[in-house]
Parts: C-alpha cells; structure tokens; sequence
C-alpha cells in the first residue's frame, strides 16, 4: 500500500535550526478554506441579507426600501393565500409524516423476521421507491394513475400524501438497522414470562426503538415542511386545483420567484425556519417523555 | 408455516410498492389510445416505441441529448465538488487540532438542518449580479464551497474510526498534513467517499428546485426542467414521449442503484441519511 512507500525516508523538507516547527492549526484553515468560503459566503451573509430583505419592498429591480413589519403583517392579517398555503403544508405533513414513519415500521418489522440473502433483497427493493420517488419523472406518473383525484379539490392532497408515504424505504432501512440492535435476551426473557406478540412489541421493542423513532421523526418532519417538487409537478406547477396543493414552498416560490416580491418572500422564509426550529424544540422537549435512551434502563 | 406467510407478504407488499415503477414502464410502451382506454393496467394491448422516438427528439426544440448532457455536466460538477470539498473540511475537523474546531463543527451541523429557503434569495440577487443565472455555476459552485454539510458529518464520522497510529506513523515518515490526508487519509476513507458521490449524484439528478429557479433558457435545462415542459401540457397525446422521457431519466438512478445498492442501504443505515 501507499505506507509502505514510505517507510523510507521521504523527503523531508529541512527546518531551519532554531525556527519553531509549523503549527498545525494554521494548515487546519487552508483544509477548512472552502468550507469556511461556503459557510460565510453562502449561508451567514445571505441569511443576514434575507433578514433585512423581509423588512423591505425589495422587488429584484428597485433598491430595497425600508417598511418596517409590513411584510409580517401582511403574511398573518392579509393574504388569504399564504393562511391557505400553511394550512395546506400543516395537513401535509400531519398525514404525511405519521403514515410514512408507521409503513417504514410495519415493513422493518416484517423484514426484521427474515434473515440473510431474503432480508437484504427485500430491504433493498423496498428501499428503491426512496430514491426515485423523489423525480420529476414518477412524479409524472403519479399525476396520471390517480388522474381523478389530482382534479378535485378535496383529494388532491391527498396524493401527494400517498407519494411521500410511498417513499418509506429510509426511515425503513433506519429502523430495520435499529431493531437488530435489540439483545436478543430481551425478547426471550418477555417469552419465558409468557408475553405475547403486540405485548413484546409495546413493551421492548417500542421503547427499545424509541430512540431511532425520534430521530426519524425529527429528520422527516424538517423534510416534510420542505416539500416542492412532487407538490409542484402533481399540481401542474400552480398549486391547484382551487389551491389545494398550494404548499408553503410553492407560494414562496410564486412569490420571489414569478412575481419577484424578494422582500415578502424573505419573510416567507423566515417564518419558516422559525416554525421548523420551533417545532423541532417541541418534539425534543417531549422526547424525555417518551424516548428511552440505553443506560436509563 | 411462519416464514412462509411472512414471504407471502413481503412479495405481496413489493408487487404493490413497485407497482407505480412498472406502470411507467408499461405506460412509455403503449400507444397512447390504448394506454387512455386502460389507464391503470399493466401492458394493456399493443407494444410500440414511438413514445421513446418522441423522447429523443426532446421537448421545446432541444433534442433530449441537450437535456442529458446538461444535466450530466451538473451532477458531475456537483460530485467532484462534493468529493473533494467536503472531504477536506473532514480532514479539518476529524484529524487537526485547531482553536475554533468545536464551535465550527457545531455551526456545520445546525446548517444542514437550515432550510435552503432563507439563503435562497441573497444568493439568487448575488448570481443575477454577477450575470450567472441561466448558467451552471449556481447549481455547481455551492459544491465546491462544501455547503452539503451533510457529507462533512458523515466524512468526519468515517475518519475518527481510522487509527490514529497512521497518522503518527506517517508523521515520522516527514509527511505533513497536506500529504497525510493524499496518502493516509484520503484512500482509507474510500467507503465515505463512494457514499457521498453516489447520493450528490442522485439526488443533483434528481434535483428540480434550483434548477428551476437558475436555469431559464431551454438549450440549458436539464432533465427535470425537461420534463417540466410536458406538465402544462394537459391532454393526454404528449403521454408517449412524457412517460419515455421519464423512463430514460430514472434509467442512470436505476443502474447506480442495482451496482451501488450495497453502499447505499448501508449509508443510509449507519448515518440516518434522508435517501
């Protein structure tokens, strides 16, 4: 291998005598050189710059100009349509996220009986839709099997819900890796004392897996609050039929980008992180409620 | 008796699962008055290529090699940047000492959690600025500044489990950093490397919204912007050559997928990475 080269002597660049060896950290920044560029360049100036767009009228064309809370006060009191494009995003993932977590379960438990070649063929198929669910191109074909639906108002949603639920296979694989990390005793002292299927699953396979279903959780809620491109492709781009699909991102994206409102889009934006960091503290304040880590046992 | 019935299911819940993958397939295969007359079945009746003639000949006067190789040039972009950007602020935090590490590394994991939203718009006024939109540079550049912090977690993750004897072993040997993460490092951690390409790859592939919002001229769309010029099209005589396209663009997803299947549930698996 590469060592063994150089077990040699390789060259070594001679130090000056006295001079203090090269310290370490100084080359530490030119590793960490263009992710520092990107952290600084691509994420904290523009998240500086988009908190004080959301407080101005900037439209692409004209210079910002300051209006205060407007933008804010528009978004909550005035625009039917962005109330609309919460409750739609609300009831997305209050469907979405529960009915993917419970599949991606039932199928890890159902996998988790199988051993060897049988387990990891099926682990990887079910795995497959994860991966391609996410394209423009099945979300095509999603349009047109429930074209009856994606019509009507009250059952539009309803497929995008089915599209993401269809791509358990992460959460799936997380849970299957999860639950083959439950000893073994565990179950057989549960059978000795005469517990039951759903008695074993409820009371050691649950909580035992409690960790992992938060961290799912979390992860796919964050995701759920995101979602574009299925939402946008299913609904023709626009949100419809009657915006029933209008989610969150779509009318941002309307917004900054169609109608270029930088400004009001900003504060879109805005809203949003602070409703997924919101939410995520939620979830892990009542984590220690119902999440059971190892050593508590 | 058991391990039957479990069989039985899993097969039953696949036939289900894939049952969407293979009604594309079949519907890109079948004329179009057959495919409207049977809309939900599986190979109804006749069997015919023209949906895939019309694929090729693209959408919007550019042919579907433009959109390939468009979209081909992006994911490549993204995964040399991704590879090398990221695996050099893993060697960063996971082998150097250095005084800002934990805040820095810290500050690297709250931005993958960050929605794209609110840098978006910034970012978007940067690029128009300096007359970018409409070109690559705003779908590759981020990669090569390592905003993917993800793929710096799971490098960093890789390289704390490589014994840290090599590095001393290669410190008496006279390498310094530079040449510790080339020759040490860097070919020790091939696993986290392939993991990563393999998921920029898919997931630039995949990629739609900013590839939305930069790309506005269709000689420059790539594959899902492509694509997106049959969603207005709202009667059913473009469904060939939509559902074709769609094929051919999951094809490159599909053969990673079947070559790399082990990397993948494995990555997905021991990192908790969204797939």
């Amino acid at each position: 291998m590469v060592l063994a080269e150089r077990v040699h002597p390789a060259p070594v660049k001679p130090v000056a005598e006295g001079a203090p060896p090269r310290r370490p950290r100084n080359v530490a920044y030119l590793f960490l050189g263009p992710w520092l560029l990107g952290a600084i360049g691509l994420t904290v100036a523009p998240m500086v710059v988009s908190l004080y767009l959301s407080f101005t009228d900037y439209d692409l064309f004209n210079s910002p100009r300051w209006i205060g809370l407007d933008n804010y006060l528009k978004l909550f009191g005035d625009d039917p349509r962005y109330l609309q494009s919460v409750g739609v995003t609300l009831r997305y993932v209050a469907w979405s996220v529960p009915m993917k977590l419970v599949l991606a379960l039932a199928v890890a438990l159902l996998l988790n009986s199988l051993r060897g070649k049988g387990q990891a063929f099926f682990r990887s198929a079910f795995y497959a839709p994860s991966l391609l669910g996410a394209s423009v191109g099945l979300a095509l074909a999603w349009r047109a099997i429930f074209d009856t639906w994606v019509d009507t108002p009250d059952h539009a949603l309803i497929t995008i819900v089915l599209l993401s639920a269809w791509q358990f296979g992460a959460p799936m694989v997380i849970f299957l890796a999860g639950l083959q990390q439950i000893p073994r005793d565990l179950f057989d002292a549960a059978a000795v004392d005469g517990a039951g299927w759903w008695r074993r699953l409820w009371s050691i396979t649950l909580p035992m897996l409690s960790p992992v279903l938060f961290f799912n959780l979390v992860l796919e809620t964050i995701h759920a609050f995101q979602a574009f491109t299925q939402a946008f492709v299913v609904s023709g781009g626009r949100g419809g039929p009657a915006d029933s699909t209008l989610f969150y991102t779509l009318y941002l994206y309307e917004r900054g980008f169609t109608e270029f409102r930088m400004g009001y889009a900003s504060a879109m934006a805005w809203v949003l992180l602070v409703a997924i960091a919101l939410i995520t503290a939620v979830l892990f304040r009542t984590s220690r409620y119902w999440v059971f880590y190892g050593d508590e046992r | 008796m058991k391990r039957t019935a479990v069989f039985v299911l899993c097969v039953a819940g696949l036939g289900l699962v894939l049952y969407p993958i293979m009604w594309l397939v079949s519907a890109s295969l079948t004329p179009v008055e057959d495919l409207v007359a049977n809309l939900r079945s599986l190979f109804p009746g006749r069997i015919t290529a023209d949906g895939y003639a019309g694929a090729l000949e693209g959408a919007g006067g550019e042919s579907f090699w433009t959109f390939l190789g468009n979209s081909t040039i992006v994911a490549s972009g993204a995964v040399i940047g991704n590879v090398v950007s990221c695996s050099l602020a893993a060697y960063a935090f996971a082998r150097l000492r250095f005084r800002l590490s934990g805040p820095l590394f810290a500050f690297a994991l709250v931005t993958i959690m960050l929605p794209a939203h609110v840098t978006l718009i910034p970012q978007y006024v940067v690029f128009q600025q300096l007359e970018m939109i409409d070109t690559f540079v705003p779908l590759i550049l981020p990669k090569l500044l390592a905003t993917d912090a993800f793929f710096v977690f799971l490098m960093v993750q890789f390289m704390r489990g490589i014994p840290h004897e090599l590095d001393e072993a290669a410190k008496i040997d006279g390498c310094g950093p530079i040449r510790t993460y080339r020759y040490v490092v860097l070919p020790l951690s091939r696993p986290a490397m392939v993991t990563t390409a393999i998921f920029t790859f898919i997931w630039t592939w995949n990629d739609f919204f900013s590839q939305l919002i930069y790309l506005s001229s269709t000689e420059n769309y790539t594959i899902p912007m492509g694509l997106r010029l049959f969603i207005d099209q709202t009667s059913s005589s473009s469904y060939g050559p939509m559902f074709a396209m769609s094929v051919l663009s999951l094809v490159p997803i599909g053969l990673f997928f079947l070559a790399f299947q082990r990397f993948l549930v494995a990555g997905v698996a021991t990192t908790g990475l969204k797939g």
